[in-house]
């Protein structure tokens, strides 16, 4: 037991800092991943949610594809996929340099790609409980397309969507792992390597597990505080 | 067409040209671009299959094509990923296959006791399945398979006494019950929403005609519940088939390990594209028949 406390403590002999490090960067991934997400999945909601039929085939390729595929897979096609492109299309300008992709950005785009595809959906399923009236009260009171969306329809939105998106949120946060497979010094990449190093790989897998579900405990709390405060507008019951 | 006015014998104006919307051109705009991706990638992939075509093609070529086919078909050196790597797909294939059936099926079992014991009114009960639950659901699905498969070997000359060290040495043994377990946990939760969802009327009816419950539950309440829970249940397996890929990781050669191993001997990009395809057949395919039998199983709720 004094052993393993030693391990876990911070400093010299323990593994506490370079976990905590791990963790900084698995929660920086996926805030960085969330506003890319949202915001490209608003847009796909948007054309998923227009009249224009080949705007709506677009954005369900793009749907069919990112939610059919394994996140894994996504990201290796984008770490790798993205590493030959570049490649390729630098050897055509005339240099011949190997490049690594970062894998912190690699795990971002890969993410983005997932989460907004996601997002899209819960969005739309929002879309669908706004009634159409709000819209035209919008343009009867003289307000612009874009306005009226942006003044009425998206704050509705947001409190409509928000349960769906706090879901999508942990799914983020736990996707995070994943980069790990690509090199990124994240939460688990980290425990896996003092594991190997101390060959103490329950405790520390263990830890790992453990810590993601405080940030999931810590994620919750806040999205039911967020949920109300989206909901102070509606009558109390 | 529309029917000319049977009165006036006037057919309607025609209706006016579908005005270039800002939306309408960004609709073109991105499909053209998909479009472009879509060729360019069977163009990329095209080049397996020359050999196919080639022999295909061969009986119906005029006489002077059909010497240069054949004088392709022996010389020329047909050296496909496909060909190489096929085989090797489909093994990845079956055992991305047993590992989804396997889990799916251990995870459905462990699920009922899981569901009971959550919506059990003793705390005894409820609270060690509201635990379980909660960490499965909580933590990736990597993170718990490494504790299975390396954390385990913590415990080996435990294992080993009680006999059981041959099961968690072995990685695709150690994947199925990491893939149970987590899978146990959502199924369990499907489970349970499906069976609150159940109207308190079809206990009581039950009870009125004198069945024991755990009767009511397997003959009244489970069928209905597991109506509602097909929906769930479907977005579940499509889960367990992407979750699955993470079984490349520690070792198994399923699609994604396959994948994982030709890529990195050919270094040849190809290797992702297939996997990609072959994954997207697969999820399209079932959710696609899933629509089919929930659409035939739910024919007499049909309005």
């Amino acid at each position: 037991m004094e052993e393993a406390l030693t391990l876990l403590s911070f400093g010299e002999n323990g593994w506490g800092d370079t976990i905590a490090k791990g963790v900084l960067i698995t929660i920086s991934l996926s805030l960085a991943t969330l506003p890319f997400g949202l915001i490209i999945g608003f847009l796909i909601a948007l054309a998923k949610n227009s009249s224009e039929p080949s705007l709506k085939l677009a954005a369900n390729i793009y749907t069919t594809i990112f939610r059919g595929l394994p996140e894994l897979l996504t990201l290796f096609l984008v770490f790798f996929g993205v590493q030959i492109g570049l490649q390729q299309l630098l050897k055509l300008m005339g240099f011949d340099i190997y490049i690594e992709v970062n894998s912190f950005v690699a795990g971002m785009i890969a993410l983005s790609l997932v989460f907004s595809s996601f997002a899209s959906e819960a969005f739309l399923s929002a879309f669908r409980g706004i009634p159409q009236g709000q819209y035209e009260g919008g343009y009867a009171l003289g307000l612009s397309r874009f306005k009226t969306m942006t003044l009425i329809i998206l704050p509705q939105l947001i409190r409509l969507a928000l349960p769906a998106l706090g879901n999508l949120w942990l799914i983020l946060l736990k996707d995070t792992a994943l980069v790990s497979t690509i090199g990124l010094s994240d939460l688990l990449r980290e425990t896996s390597i003092a594991a190997r190093v101390t060959k103490e790989p329950f405790l520390f897998f263990g830890l790992a597990c453990l810590i993601y579900l405080a940030l999931a405990m810590i994620s919750s709390a806040a999205f039911t505080r967020i949920e109300r405060w989206s909901k102070r507008g509606e009558v109390q019951r | 067409m529309i029917a000319p006015n049977p009165t006036t014998g006037l057919k309607p104006p025609p209706a006016p040209p579908r005005p270039w919307t800002n939306a309408r051109i960004a609709g073109h705009v991105l499909m053209a671009l998909w479009i472009v991706a879509g060729i360019s990638l069977v163009a990329y992939l095209i080049g397996n299959l020359e050999k196919p075509i080639l022999e295909a093609l061969r009986p119906y070529l005029p006489a002077d094509w059909a010497t240069w086919a054949d004088a392709q078909l022996e010389t020329h050196e047909f050296d496909s990923f496909l060909e190489r790597y096929g085989a090797k797909y489909v093994e990845g294939f079956l055992v991305t296959l047993q590992i989804v059936g396997l889990s799916l099926l251990f995870g459905a079992l462990l699920s009922i006791p899981i569901a009971l014991a959550r919506s059990s009114k003793w705390k005894v009960f409820s609270a060690p399945a509201y635990a379980y639950v909660y960490f499965f659901r909580g933590t990736p699905l990597l993170a718990q398979t490494f504790l299975i498969y390396y954390g385990f070997g913590s415990f080996r000359p435990e294992l080993q006494s009680v006999g059981l060290w041959w099961f968690f040495r072995d990685a695709f043994y150690c994947v199925v019950f990491a893939f149970s377990l987590n899978t146990a946990a959502y199924q369990a939760e499907i489970l349970r929403g499906a069976i609150q969802n159940i109207a308190k009327g079809q206990w009581e009816g039950a009870a009125a005609l004198g069945l024991n419950r755990p009767v009511t539950f397997f003959k009244v309440i489970l069928p209905q519940a597991l109506m509602v829970a097909l929906r769930p249940y479907g977005n579940e397996i499509i889960l367990m088939i992407k979750g699955s890929a993470i079984a490349a990781i520690i070792t198994i050669y399923d699609i994604m390990g396959e994948t994982r191993r030709a890529y990195s001997r050919t270094y040849d990009f190809q290797a992702y594209i297939w996997a990609a395809v072959i994954y997207l057949m697969i999820v399209e395919t079932l959710r696609r028949v899933w629509d089919k039998i929930e659409a035939r199983l739910t024919r007499h709720l049909k309005r």
